[in-house]
């Protein structure tokens, strides 16, 4: 398990560095795919099964299709990524990106103090589910008005 | 079984993280500042993940599926928005969007 956890942590970043780098869209968006892929499994490494599998069906599935039928839409060709390639000038992004990193580095030196060992137990869909349905069914009503609300300004936002 | 540092998936956490908002901060195309997004969200998750492992709850994983609903909610409102921006402006450049400004 600790095996699996490096190794598509290592994939997880790298794959994310591919997303923010790219100028081609369509070629950002796979590696965005890979990148979930790779946290469902760290996911499935840390004992969260059911987890892992909506991030694969949901995040890699659904919300990754919906943006390819957008990217579709906009009809974004080679014009588009000669475009970006002019947008990622190194003078616009150094000082963001530094800044970034220096937030990066205070975070890791409070987490330098934590030292604790997780022990994997698998929690599966029982526990996820008993808990949903248990104290957290409020939780789920307003989850299920959340996305009832957004479709129904995605369908009133996208109408022509 | 063997066990995993609880500070290193806290740190793979917080690097997806940096990253995300390092591709929010520098891209100018909005769709990619939505998949930068989505990286955040993604990564916020998986520290709620982490903690859940580490005690050996299930609560940590319900506020991951509550996070997973917040997402697609907001990836289908956020693409509405940008199909909009698109019909009115022709182009995905956020700068476009000037027209607040003082």
């Amino acid at each position: 398990m600790m095996f699996l956890f490096y190794i598509a942590a290592t994939v997880a970043v790298v794959s994310t560095v591919g997303v923010i780098v790219q100028s081609n869209i369509v070629h950002a968006l796979i590696y965005l795919i890979l990148s979930l892929l790779a946290v469902a499994v760290v996911f499935f490494s840390l004992g969260a099964p059911f987890v892992a599998v909506l991030e694969a069906i949901v995040y890699a599935g659904a919300i990754m299709v919906l943006f390819l039928f957008v990217i579709m839409m906009l009809n974004m060709g080679q014009h588009t990524t000669d475009q970006e390639k002019a947008w990622m000038a190194a003078k616009d992004w150094a000082l963001p990106a530094g800044l970034a990193a220096i937030l990066l580095v205070q975070l890791l030196y409070v987490l330098r103090e934590v030292q604790v060992d997780i022990v994997p137990n698998e929690v599966g869909v029982l526990e996820v589910s008993a808990l949903l349905f248990g104290p957290y069914v409020l939780a789920v009503e307003l989850a299920s008005i959340l996305l009832l609300a957004g479709l129904v300004s995605a369908y009133h936002l996208a109408k022509k | 079984m063997q066990s995993i540092p609880i500070e290193h998936g806290l740190i793979l956490a917080g690097i997806l993280f940096a990253l995300g908002l390092v591709g929010v901060l520098t891209r100018r195309n909005i769709v990619f500042v939505l998949m930068s997004l989505e990286v955040m969200l993604n990564a916020s998750g998986l520290a709620f993940v982490v903690a859940s492992a580490r005690w050996g709850h299930a609560d940590g994983q319900v506020m991951f599926l509550m996070i997973l609903t917040l997402a697609a909610a907001e990836v289908a409102v956020g693409l509405g928005l940008i199909i909009q921006m698109y019909r009115k402006f022709k182009t995905v450049d956020i700068d476009v969007l000037s027209e607040m400004k003082g």
